[in-house]
């Protein structure tokens, strides 16, 4: 590809092999310190267009991590908006989510069954704080696994409101957040686990990448009480099939009122999804008069 | 029912027995009686039966939420769960969750069992109308009761422990009222607390009778023939008790078992005729031997008793003494005569109920070469019991011996832990154990290894909530968990307060089936290390 246009600096939005990548100022550190030094990114404010061959383009907040964009294209008298992933959820670690008008719109649809609905984060926030007293008050760590990009930053900035103790970060976590607190992204103070010295984690909350779990590095902290981050557990069994101790619902993806809400706000005569259930959401959005399809692409269900 | 849903969300997301105790425990402590009734009816696995069937849940649930079937359809098979599912679903206008808080009992009795009554359009009213107000944990629960589906993760032998607990009772003592049939109420829990709940008398299980180690020269007991001689089990000892049309099995620490051994109960159920005790041992046991008692523990530990353990751990119920035949104490009789109709009771009886082999020997030198092959069998060595004994109480020297082999091994009781090195220094895996001396508990033995990565977290636990002192690192806890240990040898030693000093000491089991006052006394240790005072120990 020629000119890549980054909706996000998620894994499965952002590959190599482009002569050029463009994305939202506020993404453009994150972007590059994925990329690597030598790739070239190029920055746009939010909301000024450019050209990409004979479209006219630009980039609007998605409210999915930091820097996160959706697409506006218009070309020959027809918008189209490419929203990349996005919530509609408030999350102090980047711009809310813009609506727009277009005519074809392309929305992603992970979280796409009305079994999937959020509570406010501060609330879900305010179990995680009482989970870590608990387990603190049991002598031992608690680790808490979220994506390394995005969640854990929004995890430690909603923190906030309960806590300035400093937080245990791994390695992977520990870079990104440097990104954002860089960004001006504010969040309770981090340290990052080393191997060096020998540290008490009793009492301790740990945040690292689902990746992490199970792994010889986790045997440092002695016994702990496990929890995830995720919109997945909002289910039960997902919550047991994964073997952690707790599941805590924050998703960084648009819940089920909030997919339909923006789909039928944009006024698009055509719908496309892709992610997750997007088979369910285009056959409800269909039945409710609104051509809609889902389209097949290389992202995947994770982040 | 907040505050039980509270619970059973509690008990849900952990593994740790401990943890689902405590919370059983403080729900027990604060609940109204009538609501801690119901709780620990249904937490003990007493189920209700169905209040309303999954096809009228379904089609309620369709017209209520709004949603197209194939929707509705879509999202119970990603939930795996129409409780949960409906749970789920019908979480929608947060404002509208503001129902009040109504207790469990009142739940049962007022709104679930007149339902059964009811007129197919008052069900649906009711029951649409609690969906949309009720918050998503209670909703979920009582969808759980209406499908009469409620699986908590604990089992009774766990309630009656929190309820021992919260009541300052004996477990012995609680497990007799709380057991059986009863019907759940604020008058039954006030008697249950008060000790005024009447004991299941159909229940109760005789004193067991103990063996004492053998500790002089098995040339000293007399003739062989005086003497009934089995294999010493490796498993749990119990009674069988068959009365009143109902079956219960009782283990030696004073449990009620009977719901971890489905097919003994079958079997005895089947086949022994009602005013029946039987003493025994349970065992694993698959293709013609004894398995080791790590296995048995699946059945009695903390996991749900699923089929496929029930599939994997086959039992039997070993008997080697008949205490009660046709309503009648048979104790006082000699247990020569007990045997013979143990026999006669047990003869063509299903596998399950298996009668304990005798082992005979012309002398005991025969009887000690014989012992000798007690490892290749799984088994401990032997028991050498007086024909003409009655059937004793408690440890009463003299009738009852058991022969067992090396490497020695005896109950001890955790006193101190601290912490391991290197990668376990975060955990508690360095324990001290004692044993009884003149009313006192006396250290005799440290020991590191032998319990698994699960147990270690487990005591940890149990040890941080249980100290009674800290010196530095070590603590000293409460004095109530019991050890197998074993050691590969015994020596007199002046440098320790015991007066012995043990070789290799190593846990072989957490014994949760042994109450801390049936530990072993350090006169038993004294006893072995004189019997073999003439073998060289180092010092
Ligand atoms: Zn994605
Ligand atoms: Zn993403």
């Amino acid at each position: 590809m020629q000119t890549a246009v980054i909706t996000h600096a998620h894994g499965d939005h952002l590959r190599h092999g482009s002569a050029r990548y463009i994305v939202a100022r506020p993404g453009a550190s994150l972007a590059q310190h994925r990329l690597g030094s030598g790739q070239p990114v190029t920055a746009v404010d939010y909301g000024t267009p450019f050209t990409v061959g004979a479209a006219r383009v630009s980039l609007h907040p998605a409210g999915h991590v930091l820097g996160s964009a959706q697409v506006r294209i218009e070309h020959a008298g027809e918008v189209w908006v490419v929203s990349g992933d996005y919530k509609r959820q408030p999350d102090p670690t980047c711009t809310p989510f813009e609506p727009l008008q277009c005519d074809v719109f392309i929305s992603e649809a992970t979280f796409a069954l009305p079994v999937y609905r959020w509570a406010p984060t501060p609330q879900v926030v305010e179990e995680i704080v009482r989970w870590w007293r608990a387990n603190r008050d049991r002598g031992i760590a608690s680790a808490l696994f979220c994506y390394a990009l995005g969640k854990s930053q929004r995890v430690l900035a909603e923190l906030r409101a309960f806590t300035d103790e400093p937080v245990y970060v791994h390695g992977a976590v520990g870079a990104l957040t440097d990104v954002y607190r860089r960004a001006g992204v504010e969040m309770v103070p981090t340290l990052t686990v080393t191997s060096e010295k020998k540290t008490d984690y009793r009492g301790a909350l740990i945040i690292a990448p689902p990746s992490a779990a199970g792994t010889p590095w986790m045997r440092r902290f002695g016994e702990h009480a496990s929890g995830f981050c995720s919109g997945w557990m909002r289910v039960r069994g997902d919550r047991r099939r994964r073997g952690y101790d707790r599941g805590f619902v924050i998703s960084d993806h648009a819940d089920w009122p909030a997919l339909l809400e923006t789909c039928l706000a944009t006024g698009a005569r055509r719908v496309l999804l892709t992610h997750g259930h997007s088979d369910a959401l285009a056959r409800y959005l269909t039945e409710r008069g609104v051509s809609a399809s889902a389209l097949q692409t290389a992202y995947g269900a994770d982040e | 029912m907040r505050d039980f849903a509270e619970l059973y969300d509690e008990i849900d997301t952990t593994t740790s027995t401990n943890l689902k105790v405590d919370a059983m425990a403080r729900y027990f402590r604060t609940a109204p009686p009538a609501d801690a009734a119901w709780a620990a009816y249904i937490l003990s696995g007493r189920r209700l039966k169905r209040f309303i069937g999954p096809a009228l849940l379904w089609r309620w649930l369709i017209e209520a939420s709004g949603l197209p079937e194939w929707l509705v359809s879509e999202s119970c098979s990603a939930v795996g769960d129409i409780a949960e599912a409906i749970a789920l679903l019908m979480e929608t206008a947060e404002a509208t969750k503001v129902a009040t808080d109504v207790p469990l009992a009142d739940w049962i009795e007022q709104r679930l069992l007149p339902l059964r009554e009811a007129e197919e359009a008052q069900q649906r009213e009711a029951i649409i109308t609690w969906w949309r107000t009720l918050p998503y944990r209670e909703c979920f629960l009582l969808n759980k009761l209406l499908t009469g589906e409620l699986r908590v993760g604990v089992s009774e032998l766990l309630v009656t422990r929190a309820l021992a607990d919260v009541f300052g009772m004996p477990r012995t003592e609680l497990a007799r009222r709380f057991m059986g049939e009863w019907r759940p109420s604020a008058a039954f829990w006030q008697a249950l607390r008060s000790g005024e709940a009447p004991v299941q008398e159909a229940s109760a299980p005789y004193p067991f009778y103990l063996a004492s180690p053998l500790d002089a020269d098995v040339q000293t007991l007399g003739a062989p023939e005086d003497w009934q001689i089995e294999w010493k089990w490796d498993g749990i000892r119990g009674q069988l008790i068959r009365r009143a049309g109902q079956c219960f099995i009782w283990s030696r620490g004073e449990d009620v078992v009977t719901e971890r051994f489905p097919e003994v109960v079958d079997a005895a159920m089947e086949w022994l005729p009602d005013g029946v005790v039987l003493d025994g041992e349970l065992v694993a046991w698959r293709e013609g031997s004894v398995q080791p008692f790590a296995q048995l523990q699946q059945r009695i530990g903390r996991k749900k008793l699923t089929a496929a353990i029930l599939e994997s751990v086959p039992v039997r119920f070993v008997a080697y003494d008949l205490l009660e035949d046709d309503h009648a104490d048979l104790r006082g009789k000699p247990l020569q005569e007990r045997r013979a109709r143990l026999e006669a009771l047990l003869a063509g009886a299903p596998e399950v109920l298996a009668v304990s082999p005798l082992v005979t020997a012309a002398c005991w030198d025969e009887l000690a070469k014989l012992r000798e092959e007690s490892r290749a069998r799984s088994v401990e060595g032997l028991m050498l019991k007086q024909k003409a004994s009655p059937y004793g109480t408690g440890r009463q020297r003299g009738a009852w011996w058991k022969w067992k082999i090396d490497p020695y091994s005896f109950d001890a009781v955790m006193l101190y832990a601290q912490p391991g090195h290197g990668r376990r220094s975060n955990l508690y895996t360095d324990y001290t154990f004692g044993v009884w001396n003149n009313g006192e508990l006396v250290p005799v033995a440290k020991a590191y290894s032998g319990l698994s990565n699960e147990e270690i977290a487990e005591l940890d636990r149990w040890i941080r909530s249980h100290t009674l002192e800290k010196f530095g690192p070590v603590r000293a806890v409460e004095p109530s968990q019991v050890f197998e240990l074993a050691y590969e040898g015994i020596a007199a030693s002046r440098r320790h307060k015991s007066g012995i000093a043990l070789r290799f000491p190593r846990i072989l089991r957490w014994r949760t089936d042994k109450p801390a006052q049936e530990a072993d006394t350090l006169r038993n240790l004294q006893a072995v290390l004189d019997q073999h005072r003439g073998r060289k120990e180092p010092n």
